[in-house]
């Protein structure tokens, strides 16, 4: 009697069970209407962006190596003026220049509050960066527009629009992006390597450097490579201090036009499925392989150094 | 024998907290100090102001007198580095960097500038060799100092600190994170290394401290109970704390 009880319970499945498959449910339907999601976004972007190469016959090395950006019109082979090469150098202009210019100071700012003052430091420079993220776009652009330009124009001539604007606004914006990723790998640094360092008679100016830093770096190349992918995909502050001219940039303040940035003025003027739509769209799936590329270099990093420092 | 270190009623404060209470020890040349005591007793503590490690952690004040062949340890003419340089440290958990066998060994004498190879090698093989652990890496010196075990970890840091040729070496409790076997080799190199080192020791192991030390000094809540030769303190203690911790009554 007693014993066939106990069957039967065990066989029932219990009120705890039915509730841990029932939040297992949840979480799988929410995980799968996201990724749905991402296909659908990735579906839609290479649809269009690849008709430019399927409907409207342009050749892709042609689309990424021409310079003549005039979607639309015929060049004299009778060809579409679908050049994106000047954008796509543009961007990654602005982009490498910016972390060119980023990288020392926000390593110089992540040292400086982990290594140097961790508590005044951290406490000024932390709500300093968590300001900086707070400011919107539009806001940096404002600013831009109304120093920086007149400033380059008054300093190198020319209209000030262009590269060099762009990449001092994008400075500032990726700063607290990489400052605060690079401190973040700074303090996942053992005390213990830097007690080591300093009780073989180590300077803190050579711990910093041999063993922190050395340590930091697959940590601090991520946090680059974070603010490069913002830098690369911002639209509305670079848009309003590059120039917006697709043209070859033939120096650091001549107009140009960043991907981003010829999307944001152009998507509005053109007729869903025509050639000039569709060339944005090819834009866009640049964009869109490039964030891919570094989420990936990302993970490349990431592993690297695991496999360098933890076997 | 002549006093390398002599200290005289070294106070430590820790904010308000007072850890020592005047603290009276010297530590002659050539020869292995224990020091024992429970957990908190304030040993670590003390060894850390012998190469000012306490220095890094904020709030900390350290009174009286510390002297390293008479010259004062916290005097501020006293250049940290050049301290720790001839005082070296080995902690409780073995703390290899992220970097080669042979990058760790040679780390100091890189800080130092040191830059040609052969003198390199040389030091590099001489200490891991003291350390014994040169047949256990010599195949693999470029092989990161994290894919060995805790032991050879610890026998490689030994090395690190032999390789800059300190006079005197703190130890931290070094065994007490490691295997019985890799403590036994840590302390075959200690007997190996003692007539050119001065060596004082942290221990929570008292049968470790009566096989390897010289001289054994027993502290209890900051202060110092007793300090005398290894084997007079053993057999027979003058005060009554050091018999009962040593016979196991407390601690």
């Amino acid at each position: 009697m007693d014993k066939d009880n106990i069957q039967v319970r065990l066989m029932k499945s219990s009120k705890a069970t039915r509730e841990d498959y029932f939040g297992k449910t949840i979480c799988y339907v929410c995980i799968g209407l996201i990724t749905v999601l991402v296909g659908c976004i990735l579906y839609f972007i290479t649809s269009r962006g690849i008709a430019t190469f399927t409907q409207n016959h342009v050749k892709l090395g042609q689309f990424l190596s021409g310079t003549n950006w005039n979607p639309g019109m015929l060049d004299s082979h009778g060809n579409p003026e679908v050049g994106a090469l000047p954008m796509i150098v543009t961007s990654f202009g602005v982009t490498i220049l910016a972390a060119l210019v980023a990288t020392p100071f926000a390593i110089g700012m992540a040292v400086f509050m982990t290594e140097i003052s961790p508590k005044r430091g951290t406490k000024l420079l932390q709500s300093v960066t968590e300001l900086l993220v707070g400011i919107p776009s539009v806001v940096y652009g404002f600013v831009g527009l109304s120093v920086i330009v007149p400033t380059v124009r008054h300093i190198f001539g020319g209209t000030g629009f262009g590269i060099l604007s762009g990449t001092l606004v994008l400075f500032v914006m990726i700063l607290p992006t990489v400052t605060s990723l690079s401190v973040d790998s700074l303090r996942a640094v053992p005390v213990h390597y830097r007690q080591a360092s300093l009780a073989l008679g180590a300077t803190r100016w050579q711990t910093i450097r041999k063993v922190v830093l050395k340590t930091a770096t697959p940590g601090i190349l991520t946090a680059i490579i974070f603010g490069m992918a913002r830098a690369f995909g911002e639209a509305l502050a670079v848009q309003m201090v590059i120039g917006n001219a697709v043209l070859m940039p033939t120096s650091l303040v001549s107009p140009s036009s960043t991907l981003t940035s010829q999307l944001t003025t152009q998507i509005g003027n053109t007729v869903m499925g025509t050639m000039q739509n569709n060339a944005l769209w090819s834009l866009a799936l640049i964009l869109l392989l490039m964030s891919l590329v570094f989420n990936l270099v990302v993970r490349v990093i990431g592993n690297w150094g695991k496999h360098k420092y933890e076997s | 024998m002549s006093s390398v270190i002599t200290t005289e009623d070294v106070h430590l404060y820790y904010g308000e907290t007072e850890a020592l209470h005047g603290i009276n020890l010297n530590f002659e040349k050539n020869e292995i100090t224990a020091l024992i005591g429970p957990s908190g007793c304030g040993k670590s503590t003390y060894l850390r102001c012998l190469n000012r490690m306490n220095d890094l952690i904020p709030n900390t004040t350290v009174t009286g007198s510390l002297k390293l062949n008479g010259q004062d340890i916290y005097s501020p003419n006293t250049d940290v580095v050049n301290l720790r340089k001839r005082v070296g440290m080995l902690f409780q958990q073995p703390n290899p960097f992220p970097l080669s066998v042979y990058e760790n060994v040679v780390y100091g004498l890189r800080l130092e500038g040191v830059k040609d190879k052969q003198r390199l090698d040389e030091r590099v093989e001489t200490t891991l060799k003291q350390a014994a652990i040169w047949d256990e890496v010599k195949d693999s010196l470029h092989k990161s100092a994290l894919a060995f075990s805790g032991g050879q970890q610890q026998r490689i840091c030994v090395a690190r600190v032999l390789a800059v040729e300190p006079d005197i070496i703190l130890m931290d409790e070094p065994t007490s994170a490691l295997d019985p076997i890799s403590s036994a080799k840590i302390e075959d190199t200690l007997a190996a290394i003692r007539s050119d080192y001065t060596i004082i020791i942290v221990t929570h192991n008292m049968q470790q401290a009566s096989r390897i030390s010289d001289k054994t000094a027993f502290l209890l809540n900051g202060n110092l109970i007793e300090f005398d030769n290894t084997e007079k303190m053993f057999m027979r203690p003058d005060r009554q704390e050091t018999s009962d911790y040593l016979n196991g009554k407390f601690g």
